[in-house]
C-alpha cells in the first residue's frame, strides 16, 4: 500500500524542491522517507549526506530508520542538531 | 528506539528521586584525590609539546625537524606528514585542526610536537624545529570575512546552499521560517530593525586538555584523557590514525569542566602518533595560554533583526539575519540560531537566514546551548525595547506571544506540551519582579530556548554477592550524573542510594556511548538506568519464583523485594535485593542488568532569567544584584546538580555579557590568552543564583526527567543586557557590556 508522507522543507533546501515547502515521499519509516527524498531530489543529497535531524510529531530524530510515520504525522526536515 | 508515552505524566511518588544525598565524587574532589587528565603517569612515560604558529594565517612551505631529532632525550618528532590522508572525509578537519597541513590558519595552530624525555628537553627541541613560513593576508571578523575582497582561507568549500557572488569564507546558508515576513511587518504598529554584536567567548573549564597515550607495536594502544566522550575520543583517534576502533582503548578521566569544549580532540592523536614513533607512553598537558589560543571557544556574531509590534503587545512578524564566524572550519552554529532564535514565539510570519563564516581563528567547539544565546541576545533584546518602548510589562508581552502545545515551532515541528508559560507565568508572581529598585539600578528579563537530545546509551548493571549494586555508564560525569544514575538506580530497585555505585567504564567496557552534550546524560543514561534495573528486576523475580516453587509470573517486586502476588501464589516471605543475591550462585549464577538504546525522541526545555543590575554613572562598571533562574526540569532527580546547571548556565552567561571576549590585534594574534586578560566571573562578582526549579513531565522519560544542562546559559546575555539598559537609559547592542563601552554609551546618550 502506498502512503504518502508530507514533509516540510526548511527555507535553504527548497532550492532543491522546485521551491516547494512541503513534499510528498511514499514513506512509513524514517528510512524510507530519507531515501524516498534522496531518490525523488537529488538536489537534496548533499544535505542529506551532511546528516538532517528529522522531527515526527514534534518529536526529533536523528538515525533510528525505523521509526514509524503516519499517514497523518507531521514530518519536518531540520539541519542537523548539535549539542554542548 | 521510540520513548512516546513512557510515563504517565500525573506527578508519581519518589522515596529517592528529589532528593539531595551527598555527591559521591565530593571528597575525592576536595582532598586532591579525584585524578584528571594530567594526574596519569606510566613508566617511561615522555613528555609531549607541540610547536604552534605565531602567524594568523600562512602558507607552510616547509619543516625542519632534523635539529630537533638530533637533540639528546628527545625521542620523537611529528608534522603532519607523519599522518595519512585518512579515509574518512569527516574526520579531515579534525586532523588538520590537530596537526597543520599546507596552512596555519590561526595564530596557535598546531604544527610540530615532539616527545622527549622532559618539559625541560621538549622546550629546547621546540626551539630546534625550523618551520618556513609564507605569511598570508588574515582576516577575524564575521563582517569582514564576508568581504567579497576578504582573504580566502580556503577556495570552493562553500556548500550548495550559499549564492554565487558571495566571499569564498562563506561555507554555509541556513534559511528557516513560516508566513510573511512584509506582510506581518504592515500590521505592526512599530517595526524595529537593530543590528547587535557577541564577541567570541570560552568555554573556560579550568582544567587544561591533557592525556596519556600509550601505543603499542602489537597495534593495541590505550588512552587516558579529559573529555566529555572517550566513545568519540576512540572512534576519531581510530579514523584518524587508520586502527580498528577496538584495538584503542579509552578511559575518561575526571573532568574539570568541558560545557561543550571537550566534544571532540585536539592533543589525542598527536599524543598517540608520538607514543607510536617512540614506543614509550606519552603525555600531553596544555597550558592556559594553549587552552585560549588553540581549542574552541564559541563563535563570535553579528545579527540584524526586524520585528514588527503592536502597541499591545503582539509581534506580527520576525526576522533575523544572523552571521556567526566559527574559526578556520566550516560548522559554526550558525544554523542552530537560526533554528532557535524566535523559538521562544507563536509567530505567524517569521524568518531567519544564518550565515557559516571562516576567518583565521580557532574552530569553534560546541559551548552549551551552540548558537543559541547569541540569537536570544539579539531577538530577545529587541522585544524588550519594543515592549518597553510602548510601555508595555516585557513579562507580558512574553506571555502575550509565548509558544504553547499546538504552536508551529519557528524552525518547523508542532509543539507538544512545552513549559515557557509556566516560566513566564512563575516568574511574573515571584517577588523579584516586584522588589523595589534603587537608583541606577534596573531589571531585565529574557526567554530561552534549546532542542536536548538523546543518542546512543548502555548501562549495565550488576548485582553483587552481598547485595550492593555497580552500575557501569559510559559518559563523562561533569553534572553530577554518578550520583543521579545511583539514584534512579536505587529508585528503581527500592534500595538505598548508598548501596549503588556508579562508575564511568572504559570503552572496552560498554558498547557506544554517544558523548555527554546536548543535556542528555541524565534523560538518557537515566532512562537505560531504569531499564537495566527493571531487567535485573525481573531476573530476581525469577530467582525468587524458583525457590519458592512458583510461576515467575506469580512474582513482583516491590520495595526492594520479590513477592508473591496472585491468587495462586501461595505465602512466602518475601526475598529481599541482598538475600537473592546471596543466592545467586546457587540459583543460576551472577545476577545483572543491561540496557542499550538509541535514545531519541528528547523534548525541548525553556528558561526565563530575570536579573537586577546597577550601573555606576562614572565608570560604566555593572554589578549584578540579584538574578533569578525560572526552568522546567521535567523532573529534578538531584535538586543540588539542577540547581547548579541552573546557576552555571547564568553565570556563564553574564560573564559573555559583561567580562569575556578574545580580543585579536591588528596582527591577527590573540592578545589576552591567559585568566587575567580574559576575565570569566569569580564569586566576588556575583550575587547568590536564585532558582526556581519547574517540573512538568517529559512525557518520554520513566520519571519524566528533562535535559537541563544547556537551556540556562541561553537567557542570560539578553537579560543582563536588557537590566543594564534599563539601569543606564542607553540600549546596549553590543557584547560585552564593558566598562569602557558602556561609559562611552551613556555619555553619547545611546549605543
Amino acid at each position: 500500500m502506498t502512503r504518502m508522507a508530507k514533509v516540510q522543507i526548511f527555507g535553504s533546501l527548497r532550492a532543491a524542491t522546485d521551491g516547494k515547502s512541503e513534499v510528498e515521499v511514499d514513506a512509513s519509516t524514517l528510512r524510507e522517507l530519507l531515501d524516498g527524498l534522496a531518490d525523488s531530489y537529488p538536489g537534496l543529497r548533499p544535505q542529506l549526506d551532511r546528516g538532517v535531524s528529522v522531527a515526527i510529531d514534534g518529536r526529533i530524530y536523528n538515525d533510528s530508520w525505523f521509526i514509524p510515520i503516519r499517514d497523518d504525522s507531521e514530518v519536518v526536515l531540520l539541519a542537523r542538531l548539535k549539542g554542548g | 528506539m521510540a520513548l512516546d508515552s513512557k510515563t504517565d505524566t500525573r506527578p508519581q511518588q519518589f522515596k529517592v528521586v528529589g532528593t539531595r544525598p551527598l555527591r559521591p565524587d565530593g571528597i575525592d574532589k576536595v582532598t586532591g584525590r579525584a585524578r584528571f587528565g594530567a594526574d596519569m603517569s606510566a613508566p617511561g612515560m615522555l613528555v609531549g609539546l607541540v610547536l604552534r604558529s605565531p602567524h594568523p594565517h600562512a602558507r607552510i612551505r616547509s619543516i625542519d625537524t632534523s635539529a630537533a631529532e638530533a637533540l639528546t632525550g628527545v625521542h620523537a618528532v611529528v608534522t603532519r606528514a607523519d599522518f595519512a590522508p585518512p579515509a574518512d572525509p569527516g574526520v579531515a578537519d579534525v586532523l588538520d585542526n590537530c596537526m597543520a597541513g599546507d596552512k596555519a590558519l590561526y595564530d596557535g595552530h598546531a604544527v610540530a610536537a615532539v616527545a622527549a624525555i622532559s618539559g625541560k628537553v621538549a622546550r629546547q627541541a621546540l626551539k630546534l624545529i625550523k618551520v618556513d613560513y609564507q605569511p598570508l593576508p588574515h582576516v577575524t571578523d564575521v563582517d569582514a570575512a564576508m568581504a567579497p575582497d576578504a582573504p580566502a582561507l580556503h577556495e570552493g568549500r562553500a556548500d550548495e546552499t550559499v549564492p554565487a557572488g558571495m566571499s569564498p569564507n562563506v561555507m554555509a546558508r541556513h534559511e528557516f521560517g513560516h508566513g510573511d515576513i512584509d506582510a506581518g511587518l504592515s500590521q505592526a504598529d512599530r517595526v524595529l530593525e537593530r543590528s547587535y554584536r557577541t564577541e567570541a567567548t570560552h568555554q573556560g573549564y579550568i582544567e587544561p586538555h591533557a592525556c596519556l597515550a600509550t601505543m603499542a607495536p602489537d597495534g593495541q594502544a590505550d588512552l587516558w584523557c579529559c573529555t566529555q566522550g572517550h566513545y568519540m575520543v576512540r572512534n576519531t583517534c581510530a579514523a584518524i590514525l587508520g586502527i580498528e576502533q577496538g584495538q584503542l582503548r579509552v578511559t575518561a578521566s575526571e573532568i574539570g569542566g568541558g560545557f561543550g569544549g571537550k566534544t571532540t580532540v585536539f592533543l589525542e592523536p598527536v599524543a598517540l602518533k608520538l607514543s607510536q614513533k617512540s614506543g614509550r607512553p606519552v603525555k600531553m598537558v596544555m597550558s592556559r595560554a594553549e587552552v585560549l589560543r588553540a581549542t574552541g571557544p564559541t563563535a563570535s556574531s553579528s545579527i540584524d533583526v526586524r520585528i514588527g509590534m503592536t502597541r499591545d503587545g503582539r509581534i506580527t512578524a520576525g526576522f533575523a539575519e544572523l552571521r556567526y564566524q566559527g574559526g578556520a572550519y566550516p560548522g559554526s552554529p550558525v544554523d542552530m540560531g537560526s533554528m532557535s532564535a524566535f523559538a521562544p514565539y507563536d509567530l505567524e510570519n517569521v524568518r531567519t537566514v544564518g550565515f557559516d563564516v571562516v576567518t583565521n581563528r580557532p574552530k569553534q567547539a560546541a559551548y552549551r546551548a551552540p548558537g543559541a544565546p547569541m540569537a536570544a541576545f539579539a531577538v530577545e533584546s529587541a522585544i524588550d525595547e519594543l515592549a518597553r518602548g510602548f510601555g508595555l510589562d516585557p513579562l507580558d508581552v512574553r506571555l502575550h506571544n509565548a509558544a504553547r502545545e499546538g504552536t508551529k515551532a519557528s524552525y518547523g515541528p508542532t509543539y507538544p506540551a512545552i513549559g515557557l508559560e509556566a516560566t513566564l507565568r512563575t516568574a511574573k508572581d515571584h517577588p523579584h519582579w516586584s522588589a523595589p529598585l534603587g537608583p541606577n539600578q534596573g531589571r531585565g528579563v529574557a526567554c530561552g530556548f534549546w532542542f536536548n537530545f538523546g543518542g546512543d546509551t548502555c548501562v549495565s548493571l550488576n548485582i553483587t554477592p552481598d547485595g550492593t549494586v555497580t552500575l557501569s555508564e559510559g559518559n563523562p560525569d561533569i553534572g553530577g550524573s554518578r550520583a543521579s544514575m545511583s539514584m534512579m538506580a536505587a529508585e528503581e530497585l527500592g534500595i538505598p542510594y548508598d548501596r549503588v555505585r556508579t562508575v564511568i567504564a572504559d570503552t572496552g567496557s560498554l558498547g557506544q556511548n554517544e558523548v555527554t552534550d546536548g543535556s542528555r546524560v541524565t534523560f538518557a543514561v537515566g532512562l537505560a538506568t531504569i531499564e537495566a534495573a527493571r531487567a535485573a528486576k525481573r531476573e530476581m523475580c525469577k530467582r525468587a519464583a524458583q525457590v519458592w516453587g512458583i510461576d515467575e509470573d506469580a512474582v513482583i517486586w516491590e520495595d526492594g523485594a520479590a513477592r508473591p502476588a496472585g491468587p495462586n501464589a501461595g505465602q512466602h516471605p518475601p526475598m529481599s535485593l541482598a538475600e537473592i543475591a546471596a543466592i545467586a550462585s546457587n540459583t543460576g549464577g551472577p545476577i545483572a542488568g543491561h540496557f542499550e538504546v538509541n535514545a531519541e525522541g528528547a523534548g525541548v526545555s525553556f528558561a526565563t532569567h530575570m536579573v537586577d543590575t546597577e550601573v555606576d554613572p562614572d565608570t560604566g562598571a555593572v554589578k549584578v544584584l540579584r538574578y533569578t533562574v525560572f526552568q522546567d526540569a521535567g523532573k529534578a532527580v538531584h535538586p543540588s546538580y539542577v540547581e547548579g546547571q541552573f546557576q552555571g548556565g547564568a553565570v556563564q552567561g553574564i560573564g559573555w555579557a559583561l567580562n569575556e571576549e578574545y580580543i585579536y590585534g591588528e596582527d591577527g594574534i590573540l592578545q589576552n590568552p591567559g585568566f587575567l586578560d580574559y576575565r570569566i566571573p569569580v564569586a566576588s562578582d556575583l550575587p547568590m543564583i536564585d532558582t526556581v526549579i519547574l517540573e512538568i513531565p517529559n512525557p518520554g522519560h520513566p520519571y519524566g526527567v528533562r535535559g537541563v544542562g544547556e537551556t540556562s546559559i541561553v537567557p542570560p546575555l539578553a537579560a543582563v543586557a536588557n537590566s543594564v539598559s534599563d539601569a543606564a537609559g542607553v540600549r546596549m547592542t553590543s557584547l560585552p557590556i564593558s566598562p569602557p563601552k558602556l561609559l562611552a554609551a551613556i555619555r553619547s546618550g545611546g549605543s
